[in-house]
């Protein structure tokens, strides 16, 4: 359990943070840049001191300013991934990535090089210099440095935000299975709404340097009064599914509302797959239409209409869990929709986007 | 070509200077590290008065520093009798003395190089060294200084080059002693205030080119291999 409470003046800017994560998983710090997420971490990681406030992690108080207790970085054993790698130049690959576990006491070291080359693909690296390597293998770099100290905490600092799209496509799968397979917590600070449904179960949302909720992925993203600080820009449901079955190019996921129908997804039978529904890929009937080239209607009922941008509103239902839907004032008029009226949502597409290897894909199923 | 051929007194000036610059440069590297470290690093009260003090021989004219060591480092000055009397060392008139003067001339520019190079270490770096169990001591022998070695050979060898030139402060502190404290700068000096020294003079211009050259390429090779190390 990471256990955080912290208070920092930073000139102008005030951070007052205060948020409690899971033993396992991945919590993802998310919010705008400038909303203090990097100062957040560097305080976890010990690299800078807070006013007031405390941090522990595993029941370990690492920081406690009414006791005076300020454990230095290096005592913290807590991983750190920068955004810019940072790897040694004067250092081989092998000897960046031994660093760490050099330093960590026998009995502490439980990751291993072997796995960690072979996990991270960098085999044929280990006797270059950083200078000679890309974007993305240096980053593989940094992560596998951090991993072999065997940390109690691993810190991500928007580890793919230098990298460009295929760099970024690259790394994802490795991050993806690291988070996956690890059973070191992770917090992971990004301002991507893409990685981080990708790979986060938790998710705490900074605003201005306070905390503007906490808690998990899909109660955050669903509720439209967070969508200012969630991405402004695409308001939609995010739905934890499960995989039901394959069947003849297509993927059965099992949610509290029923049954979605994708195209196939690498994802085994059994596994969690946390899908999200575009606002504007849903649209309304109120009826179940007699012949639809659409697979996904669910029929619910109206909660609330807000408003949206320009002449768009937003329809908040429930179809055994909540589903948004952003459609014209006129269709709204012409429907007659007001909250507790019996509808039919048709899901015109969604993406999947959690346990996927290659990153979130837009799964258009019109058929 | 007997001309070519040093006599015996060039020889031991040659030799001598060698020697001085030698433990001029050695003594004065860890300090030179250490201060450039402080001056690039932290914050702390009577920072401009150091840095000040440390470039004074770049500014004053070497005879004054001289006359300071003189002062302060003779056998009847403060800190020499007390060197004396501690720990048996004298610096008056001696090669020690040429090697003091030396140093404390070559000083700032060791500082300045080195400063320079510790101020382009990427403090990120370090702090990722932080965070993976190294603490600070580890740190800057195992990150800091591996990467500013460009810039310490370039201190080394700018200071290597002022000691060997060094004149007005050790014929002032030291003064011109054949065998003990007459470097190659003072025994030429010697030369052209003789007659007949002319052709003596020349031969130890000549020498003088010919270190400071294979001086400035032995650091111009080494940073270059550096820098290629660097870069994979």
């Amino acid at each position: 359990m990471l256990d955080v409470n912290l208070i920092r003046q930073q000139g102008d800017f005030r951070l007052d943070v205060a948020f409690r994560s899971p033993d396992v998983g991945v919590t993802a710090l998310f919010g705008r840049s400038g909303a203090g997420k990097t100062s957040v971490v560097n305080m976890v990681a010990g690299l800078v001191r807070p006013d007031r406030g405390h941090i522990v992690v595993n029941s370990r108080t690492l920081f406690d300013a009414a006791k005076g207790l300020h454990v230095p970085p290096e005592k913290r054993r807590v991983g750190y991934i920068f955004q810019d790698g940072r790897l040694f130049p004067h250092l081989s690959v092998k000897s960046n990535l031994t660093y760490g576990m050099h330093l960590t006491p026998l009995s502490e070291r439980h990751v291993a090089l072997n796995d960690v080359v072979d996990l991270l693909g960098i085999g044929h690296l280990l006797h270059r210099r950083p200078a000679k390597l890309s974007g993305g293998e240096k980053q593989r770099v940094a992560i596998g440095r951090a991993l072999l100290m065997s940390p109690a905490l691993l810190l991500m600092d928007e580890p793919l935000a230098s990298l460009d799209r295929s760099r970024k496509a690259e790394v994802m799968p490795f991050l993806s299975r690291l988070c996956g397979e690890l059973s070191t917590p992770i917090l992971y600070v990004s301002h991507s709404l893409e990685e981080v449904l990708n790979l986060a179960d938790t998710m705490v949302l900074l605003d201005e340097g306070r905390v503007a909720a906490s808690g998990p992925i899909e109660d955050l993203m669903n509720r439209p009064d967070l969508q200012r600080l969630t991405g402004a820009d695409d308001l939609g449901t995010v739905i934890a599914t499960t995989v039901e079955a394959h069947e003849e190019g297509l993927t059965r996921l099992g949610f509290p509302g029923g049954m979605l129908r994708v195209p196939k997804v690498a994802v085994p039978v059994g596994n969690r797959l946390r899908v999200r529904i575009g606002a504007r890929s849903v649209a309304i009937a109120l009826q179940k239409p007699p012949g639809t080239s659409l697979q996904n209607i669910f029929p619910g009922k109206v909660t609330a209409i807000t408003g949206g941008p320009g002449e768009l509103l937003d329809v908040q239902m429930d179809i055994g869990c909540p589903l948004l839907a952003r459609i014209t004032a006129r269709a709204i008029q012409a429907l007659a929709l007001m909250p507790g009226k019996p509808v039919c949502a048709m899901v015109k597409s969604v993406a999947v986007s959690r346990g996927h290897l290659n990153a979130s894909l837009d799964l258009q199923i019109d058929a | 070509m007997a001309g070519w051929a040093l006599s015996p007194v060039e020889v031991e000036a040659l030799r001598l200077s060698l020697w001085v610059s030698f433990w001029a440069v050695a003594g004065s590297l860890p300090i030179g590290v250490l201060v450039a470290w402080l001056l690039a690093r932290l914050e702390f009260p009577g920072k401009s008065l150091l840095d000040g003090l440390i470039h004074l021989p770049l500014v004053l004219p070497p005879v004054v520093i001289g006359y300071l060591l003189l002062v302060g480092f003779g056998r009847r000055g403060v800190l020499g009798a007390w060197l004396h009397d501690l720990a048996g060392i004298t610096l008056a008139f001696n090669w020690k003395g040429a090697a003091v003067a030396a140093a404390v001339m070559a000083f700032p520019l060791m500082v300045r190089a080195v400063r320079l190079s510790i101020e382009g270490v990427d403090r990120g770096v370090e702090a990722a060294a932080r965070t993976l169990g190294a603490g600070p001591v580890r740190v800057f022998f195992t990150v800091t200084l591996p990467l500013v070695t460009p810039g310490i050979l370039t201190g080394l060898i700018l200071a290597f080059a002022r000691s060997l030139g060094e004149f007005g402060a050790t014929i002032t502190f030291v003064s011109n002693i054949k065998g003990e404290t007459q470097t190659l700068p003072l025994a030429l000096y010697t030369l052209t205030q003789m007659p007949g020294g002319e052709v003596g003079a020349m031969r130890l211009c000549l020498i003088s080119v010919v270190i400071a050259m294979a001086a400035l390429v032995a650091s111009e090779g080494l940073t270059r291999r550096f820098t290629a190390y660097i870069s994979g």
